[in-house]
């Protein structure tokens, strides 16, 4: 599979990321031989083989619902990079 | 005596016994930081203050019914502790000071462990030789110019050099056991699901697993007894009750049947690992196992279904850094958008963005049924081929790692030779086995280890196999000079 600069800014933007023309070229370039690899498991005919997400056997785990004390409102802030009375603050994104 | 070479259980008996100090082993091993930390660089922070008053508090209780009880433990940055910087190794959450505690700090805390520090790591536990730390790269202690192996590089280099009692690490392709084998430690996998992942910050959630590093079997035990169990915070963690692990720590392996399979000792594998490897099936047979040779048929293929399904869920789980709510923001920005790109660009390390990026494309429309689900069903043939050897055989015996450490710098250049580190442990994160990793024989003076894998759940035999094992040999009792 060869990945071209296209598929790297497409995959980028999707991933949230800046990367550089030097960045695009050498992901372009690793991605395409991880991906070569990758292809070996079409050697594979999985046609009637089920899919493991999770080893365990485990579906929809649920508890009670109630009411529990959480972390406090200034412990949760403390990591926010900006705040402002009591909530993280984030660039205007509604126009006035 | 240099208390900081204490195993754990040593430490234990003598300061049940009033002979020694809280206080007095804290401060052997905060002296072995200072000592040879500029050389080995294990640790990303060392928490003096708080693990000396920590230490007085304990003395003072005088309380030493806990095995664990004030001794010196290194956790990886990775896992949470509360008010205690954890980075992962990342400039992204640099400045990160959980507001919480993991399940296993919590856990470590109620036993009255003291918390010497945090370790260093391949960021996001993204890597084989801790080389991709943002902040500097780890040393062997056996050999300074070669890597502690990663991810959890920091806690296997930290036990080895005795810069602790033991420490903690995180498993999700190989991450305990392969560093733990570079250093000449031991170190456990659990079963996916026999530790509480509450706390550990997610790099692929169905894989990752807690585990410890120590300095021989019988800790192990200690720590696996201390951490293990069902956690309401996390989901998969398995509601199944949970053995006493140091019964476990008998010398028999009388009549049990040991597979070895092929694949693990094929092209790639260095001799003299093959030859460690088979001396160990050698050192079994004359206890009284069998061991057999085996065929686990899709080895190959799981390295690279891992490397879809692994980058996959961490596309996902690293979505959350995006400079809003913990974690360093970008300065200058336009907009939202902006604010997420620039902060997530600067915020992680090359080898991050390139999993990023591989999985985000594995699970882009167009993708998904070509790399997600077919390595998911490939998966499936991994884990199949285990519960064929299972049926037969109580555990399987193999290398941790192809080779001993590499040097510095040697692969990182080359991601795919990167990842070729991890080929005989990742099969075991996907089918989400126990694995242990001991000492079994050295190569121009670079440790060697062995990795003994077990039924899901059944630590008890895995551990008293390495039990068994560490008892009648003595590499276990070799030292680094540094």
């Amino acid at each position: 599979m060869k990945i071209n600069i296209e598929t790297v800014e497409h995959v980028a933007n999707l991933a949230r990321l800046y990367l550089s023309e030097e960045e695009k070229a050498e992901m372009a370039n690793t991605l395409s031989s991880i991906l070569d690899y990758m292809d070996k498991l079409n050697e594979l005919d999985t046609t009637d083989v089920p899919p493991t997400a999770h080893i365990i056997p485990l579906k929809n785990v649920f508890r009670e619902d109630v009411v529990k004390e959480s972390l406090p409102r200034e412990e949760v802030l403390k990591n926010a990079p900006e705040k402002e009375r009591g909530f993280f603050k984030v660039p205007r994104i509604i126009e006035d | 005596m240099d208390l900081n070479r204490l195993t754990i259980h040593e430490a234990h008996e003598l300061l049940s016994k009033r002979e020694i100090s809280s206080v007095e082993l804290t401060k052997a091993v905060l002296h072995r930081i200072e000592e040879v930390e500029e050389k080995v660089r294990a640790y990303l922070t060392v928490d003096e203050d708080r693990a000396i008053e920590m230490s007085k508090k304990v003395d003072e209780e005088g309380d030493f019914s806990s095995p664990l009880s004030g001794i010196p433990v290194a956790i990886k940055d990775n896992i949470c502790t509360r008010d205690l910087k954890t980075t992962c190794a990342s400039r992204i959450l640099a400045n990160f000071v959980p507001p919480y505690d993991a399940t296993v700090s919590e856990r470590l805390k109620a036993k009255k462990a003291v918390i010497i520090g945090k370790t260093n790591m391949d960021e996001f536990a993204m890597g084989s030789s801790t080389e991709n730390s943002a902040f500097f790269a780890t040393r062997n202690p056996w050999d300074v110019d070669r890597v502690p192996g990663g991810s959890s590089g920091g806690s296997a280099a930290a036990v080895a050099a005795d810069e602790c009692i033991y420490a903690l690490g995180s498993d999700t392709g190989g991450s305990i056991r392969q560093p733990a084998s570079y250093c000449g430690v031991v170190g456990l996998k659990p079963t996916y699901g026999r530790v509480s992942r509450y706390g550990l910050v997610a790099y692929a959630s169905s894989l990752d697993q807690i585990g410890p590093l120590t300095k021989d079997v019988t800790d192990c035990a200690l720590v696996l007894n201390a951490i293990a169990g069902w956690d309401e915070r996390d989901s998969t963690s398995a509601n199944l009750p949970v053995p006493d692990f140091t019964k476990s720590l008998v010398e028999d392996v009388k009549g049990m049947k040991m597979g070895l399979p092929k694949e693990y000792l094929g092209e790639g594998v260095e001799p003299e690992v093959k030859e460690a490897i088979l001396s160990a099936a050698r050192v079994f047979e004359k206890l009284g196992a069998s061991v057999e040779e085996i065929s686990l048929p899709h080895t190959e293929y799981a390295l690279w279904a891992y490397y879809i399904i692994a980058p996959a869920e961490a596309s996902s789980n690293l979505a959350r850094y995006d400079g809003i709510r913990y974690g360093v923001r970008a300065k200058d920005y336009e907009d939202l958008l902006d604010l997420y790109k620039k902060t997530r660009s600067e915020g992680f390390g090359r080898e991050v963005k390139r999993r990023i990026m591989l999985g985000t494309y594995a699970l882009s429309s167009g993708y998904y049924d070509a790399y997600y689900l077919k390595a998911m069903k490939v998966r499936t043939l991994v884990k199949a081929d285990f519960d064929r050897a299972f049926e037969k055989y109580d555990l399987i015996i193999a290398p941790t790692a192809p080779t001993p450490a590499f040097k510095l710098g040697e692969k990182t250049g080359d991601p795919l030779k990167m990842y070729m580190s991890d080929v005989c442990t990742i099969p075991v994160n996907m089918a989400g086995l126990p694995a242990i990793s001991i000492p079994c024989g050295f190569s121009g003076g670079l440790p060697i280890g062995l990795q003994i894998i077990g039924k899901p759940f059944d630590e008890a035999t895995v551990l008293r196999a390495a039990y068994t094992f560490e008892r009648a040999t003595d590499f276990n009792s070799r030292k680094p000079a540094l």
